[in-house]
């Protein structure tokens, strides 16, 4: 891989490092990672633990009639086995991911019917595969298609956001284009796979429980267990030190957490219980499958009159999930004419969740190929194609946007590529067997915040302690917020400890929307000045005993101007495709994004590159295989569900635009750990078929797609 | 949890006696694969009793040829040199498998008898001739891209999932075994079974049969041409979508010798004996080898999404032995290492 980094170092004070990146930082727990002594959820030392182990349902639907407990309490070391039939009723927060054993229905195929209890994980593991279910199976429909009979228009997508946009008459204005796109885009399901599987381990002490888990937020871990236990917050404790990531997938307490805390309470005992790799396929969210119509009209100077954007997502019978696939659609390009529209099927599948970029993600694969598509009918450069529709405000909304350097990041991916050498025609390239392509897209990412609450503690020897219930899910946060403090402090960073990822500290929201660092930040930021400046005031020469100052940013974020704040990025690949076998090879990967200013250039590309490369994963190789006559993904564990290995990803080259943003948030920060996977899939598609000729709408490109005995 | 026993072998007689009296145990080389499947509760958890420390480790080259020892670790035959001048499609198809650890680990008895990677074989949730016989095979209706298109059976469409055993068949290998029976000689073609009504059975070895070399015929011309090119998904650590190994001695454009196996298409690494009796003493041109892999390949049974591996196999067989015939087609292989 290219992309140099300098030498980092944790000791530059925020005047040293001047620019608006900051110098880079290495992880702060950096060493107690790769020595092994940061502990997970799964692994804090707790005496008398007894572990849990899910028993997942084998039918995609209908009732569960019976569970032989009596045969499994007789087998070693089992303490307990809880099922519906035994389990204390419990309260609903109104996620099915909490309403563990509460009913005997099964409405999707390994959904959590029945939790072994044992000394051992391998006791509790055995018997989990031993108990005897009985189930009164009932008819499923599992697949996605287009034609679907439940479809429905949901009342809002997910976060609140409306499921239709339109403006003008795009219909008609379709008709009357010179020019016209109108294909259909499909995309697989797709599962998140953080390194670290969902896990968490239950410690009761009298009457208050503390869970070490594995979460992207131990804030609503915390509150789900107050609500569905019926405690009071201050009895309830969730730690979270170290999270080996989430994708999304722990953006919201999955199904170990109730029944770690269940399952403890019951044998009096603490109890740890982790999912397993082929569980999390089913019980940890998932990308939806998509199929999207787009349809694109232009005039033949290739300005858009027209885009149209139509997705079929699917939810799961019992709870709703409705991907807002159709949304970056609403802030990309100008158009006078233009729809977005969302419709949902309803299937006996696992609940599909966030994951990575949800809604953009996939709604710019569909979006970008279409531009591509376009470009080729108009004969036009798709990098200009993309510059002639450049909105000069957010197309929909009408608001200014804070900041917008879409344009700046194609012409400097462009650069780098040398784009202007690049011969348009399909199939124009070839070195031996290989036909090369090159392919662009663009990238967005919304640059939101959530409150924060932080405090900040000067002690008397000159040190500081900022605490903020943020969670290092291994973006890099915990190293981001340090950075921050320690340059609003004007403090030296190894002045500065930071503490994170425990629901006692400062209330702070998730890691998740690619929001840690600017909501956070924002908060740690405005509580360190807040100190400097009482110091400064106050105890010019250091406080004589600790000084600590509490900050929000609830009233900040409300007082915010009303403009459209939106991160944009260029993607660039190239590929081989062989044109004995089909096989698809990426050469290169280029990315250039403009987001705010980035806080620590170390972490920060890694995020970008992790993006873009399960962005080429999404392109080439994942794929979620709906099994029919089964009702779950068939091929539930890595061995077969492919992600890219470090063969796959040879060169990925990263860069960012330098970005003053002052409209965002006091640091000019506006979030990167989605953008990098947005339109990453479509520049790797529209290289396919420059490379071959050959355009495949359905991700991921096979090869026995583009090999040239398939056409 | 269900305790089970583990032994490790002393000797060759040991490790067969341990195994004659109890129908349960089974011979553990490296477990890269038995121990994946007592996790998913596919194997039986009998007795295992540890092969992998058995003097059967070394590589003799004699006027016999090469012997493979059955516990010659993956990464040191791959490296052999002998291996790579005398049999480059053997070195190269184990390189092109799995991962570094993973070829640290196999033996090469373990990789012949690894079992297939059909998902449903995989998932005890599921039915599968193969797993329970009479259970039923959803893979023909269902998930099947990766599974077989030759010689498949209405019970079990499973492949054999491994690269070395695919360049040992175009090598004329022969396996070695002693057991309770005696010794025996096997060809490598005879040594993996077709499913036929009897898909849980992979191989003709009985219970307590041990794997105890492979042999390599002497090196030949047709030996040391060969070559072994796989085509899979991902560029690195994933099974092979479809394989080919391949030896060709061409005299004047005349074909002399020709050995031609598939992989990731069938039940047993996939001899292509149709198309080799086509081009023997034939031209040596593009157009021959294709009509040969066309006679060899009419007796697919494809379904609606394994359909493409025919004209894959087809073009990749016809690609390499173009390659080896000198005929100057597309240059640069593959370079994709493991
Ligand atoms: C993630 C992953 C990826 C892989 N990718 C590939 C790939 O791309 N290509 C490929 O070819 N393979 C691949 N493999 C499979 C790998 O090659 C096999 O797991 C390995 O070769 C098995 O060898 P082993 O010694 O570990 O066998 P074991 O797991 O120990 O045993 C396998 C079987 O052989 C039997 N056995 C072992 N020794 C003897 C003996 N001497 N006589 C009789 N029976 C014996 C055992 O009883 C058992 O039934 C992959 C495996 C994994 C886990
Ligand atoms: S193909 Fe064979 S292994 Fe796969 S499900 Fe059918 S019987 Fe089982």
């Amino acid at each position: 891989m290219t992309g140099t980094v300098a030498a980092p170092s944790t000791e530059q004070t925020a005047e040293q490092t001047g620019g608006r990146t900051s110098a880079p930082a290495h992880r702060v727990e950096g060493r107690e990672k790769v020595t092994g002594r940061a502990h997970y959820a799964y692994e804090y030392p707790v005496d008398e633990v007894a572990y849990a182990w899910a028993v997942c349902a084998d039918v995609p639907h209908g009732r569960v009639r019976h569970v032989d407990v009596d045969a499994a309490m007789g087998l070693p070391g089992v303490l307990a086995v809880l099922w519906h039939g035994n389990a204390p009723r419990m309260a609903s927060t109104g996620d099915a991911m909490q309403d563990q054993l509460q009913s005997d229905r099964v409405h999707f195929r390994g959904e959590v019917v029945a939790v072994v209890v044992a000394t051992t994980a391998e006791q509790a593991r055995e018997v989990a595969g031993l108990v005897r279910v009985d189930y009164a199976t009932e008819p499923h429909r599992s697949v996605l298609t287009e034609d679907d009979p439940s479809l429905y228009r949901p009342e809002q997508l997910n976060a609140g956001i409306p499921t239709t946009s339109e403006m003008g008459d795009p219909d008609a204005a379709f008709e009357r284009s010179e020019v016209r796109v109108d294909e259909v885009y499909r995309t697989p399901g797709l599962h998140n796979n953080a390194m670290e599987p969902h896990a968490t381990t239950a410690v009761w002490t009298d009457d208050r429980v503390t869970l070490w888990d594995s979460n992207q937020g131990s804030t609503p871990v915390r509150d789900a267990v107050c609500q569905v236990f019926e405690l009071p917050r201050d009895r309830v404790r969730v730690v979270s030190t170290h999270v080996g990531g989430g994708f999304g997938s722990k953006g919201t307490p999955r199904p170990q957490v109730v029944l770690a805390v269940l399952a403890a309470r019951h044998v009096g005992r603490p109890v740890r219980m982790a999912l397993t790799r082929q569980q999390m396929f089913a019980l940890v969210g998932y990308r939806t499958p998509t199929i999207q119509r787009v349809r694109l009209g232009a005039d033949r100077t290739g300005r858009l009159q027209v885009i149209d954007h139509r997705a079929v997502v699917q939810t799961a019978t019992h709870q709703e999930f409705a991907e807002q696939v159709g949304v970056a659609t609403r802030v990309m390009y100008a158009a006078r004419h233009r729809r977005t529209d969302h419709h949902v099927a309803v299937l006996d599948v696992p609940i599909p969740s966030w994951m990575r970029a949800p809604g953009e993600c996939p709604g710019m694969y569909a979006l970008e190929s279409a531009m591509d598509e376009l470009a080729v009918r108009l004969g036009m450069d798709p990098v200009e194609l993309r510059i002639r529709n450049e909105p000069a405000t957010d197309p929909e909304r009408g608001t200014p946007f804070s900041s917008r350097n879409l344009v700046a990041c194609l012409r400097r991916g462009a650069d780098l590529v040398g784009w202007a050498d690049r011969d348009p025609r399909p199939r124009s390239r070839r070195e031996g067997e290989w036909w090369i392509g090159t392919g662009v897209a663009s990238s967005t990412y919304p640059a939101y915040a959530s409150p924060a609450s932080a405090s900040a503690t000067a002690h008397p020897d000159g040190g500081y302690t900022v605490r903020v219930n943020a969670t290092d899910i291994g973006t890099g946060a915990r190293t981001a917020l340090l950075v921050l403090a320690a340059e609003a402090l004007g403090a030296a960073r190894d002045r500065v400890r930071i503490l994170i990822g425990d629901s006692d500290l400062p209330e702070a929201g998730v890691a998740g929307g690619s929001m840690g660092t600017a909501s956070w930040g924002w908060a740690v930021t405005k509580v360190c000045a807040a100190l400097r400046a009482e110091l400064e005031d106050r105890f010019p020469d250091g406080p004589a005993e600790d000084l600590t100052v509490q900050a929000s940013t609830e009233e900040d974020l409300q007082d915010r101007a009303d403009v459209t704040r939106q991160a944009f990025g260029a993607q660039f690949a190239t590929v081989r495709v062989s044109d004995v076998t089909g096989e698809i090879r990426l050469d290169r990967m280029v990315g250039v994004f403009a987001a705010g200013r980035i806080v620590n250039p170390v972490t920060a590309r890694s995020q970008f590159l992790g993006g873009m490369t399960m962005g080429v994963g999404m392109a080439l190789l994942e794929e979620g295989v709906m099994d029919a006559a089964f009702g779950d993904y068939a091929n539930h564990d890595l061995a077969t569900y492919h992600v890219p290995v470090n063969a796959d990803i040879r060169d990925i080259h990263v860069e960012w635009i330098d970005e003053h943003d002052e409209q965002v948030n006091p640091m000019g920060t506006k979030g990167i750990g989605e953008i990098g996977i947005v339109g990453a899939a479509a520049a790797v598609a529209n290289a396919v078929h420059h490379a071959t000729g050959i355009r495949v709408r359905s991700l991921p490109v096979h090869l026995e797609d583009v090999a040239s005995w398939a056409r | 949890m269900r305790a089970f026993e583990y032994v490790r072998a002393a000797s060759v007689a040991e490790a067969v006696g341990a195994l004659r009296d109890d129908d349960e145990a089974q011979f553990l080389g490296g477990g890269t694969n038995l121990v994946d499947l007592l996790r998913l509760g596919v194997a039986r958890r009998g007795r295992l009793v540890d092969v992998s420390g058995l003097p059967l480790d070394t590589v003799q080259d004699g006027p016999d040829g090469l012997r493979i020892g059955a516990a010659v670790r993956n990464s040191d035959l791959a490296a052999h040199p002998a291996v790579r001048r005398d049999y480059p499609a053997l070195s190269q198809a184990l390189l092109a498998g799995a991962t570094g650890q993973l070829r640290n680990m196999a033996t090469t008895a373990g990789n012949l008898l690894q079992r297939t990677r059909c998902l449903y074989f995989q998932d005890v949730t599921k039915p599968c001739n193969k797993r329970v016989p009479g259970s039923g095979c959803p893979a023909r209706q269902g998930v099947h891209r990766d599974l077989a298109v030759l010689g498949t059976s209405e019970a079990c469409i499973a492949t054999h999932p491994s690269d070395m055993a695919v360049a040992l068949a175009a090598l004329d290998a022969t396996v070695l075994t002693t057991g309770p029976a005696g010794d025996r000689t096997l060809a490598l073609d005879d040594f993996h079974r077709l499913p036929g009504d009897e898909p849980d059975r992979d191989t003709v070895l009985q219970h307590g049969e041990l794997v105890t070399a492979v042999q390599l015929p002497p090196p030949s011309p047709l030996s040391s041409s060969s070559v072994y090119r796989k085509v899979r998904d991902r560029a690195s650590f994933a099974f092979a979508v479809g394989s080919v190994a391949a030896g060709l001695v061409v005299d004047g454009g005349t074909v002399v010798d020709v050995a031609l196996a598939f992989g990731a298409v069938a039940h047993r690494p996939w001899r292509a004996r149709v198309a080799e009796a086509a081009l023997r003493g034939g031209p040596a041109t593009a157009a021959a080898f294709g009509a040969a892999l066309d006679r060899e390949l009419a007796a697919a049974t494809p379904l609606p999404d394994n359909a493409f591996k025919v004209p894959l196999i087809r073009a990749v067989a016809v690609a390499e032995l173009s390659r080896l015939a000198g005929l100057g087609t597309d240059g640069g292989r593959t370079e994709d290492g493991a």
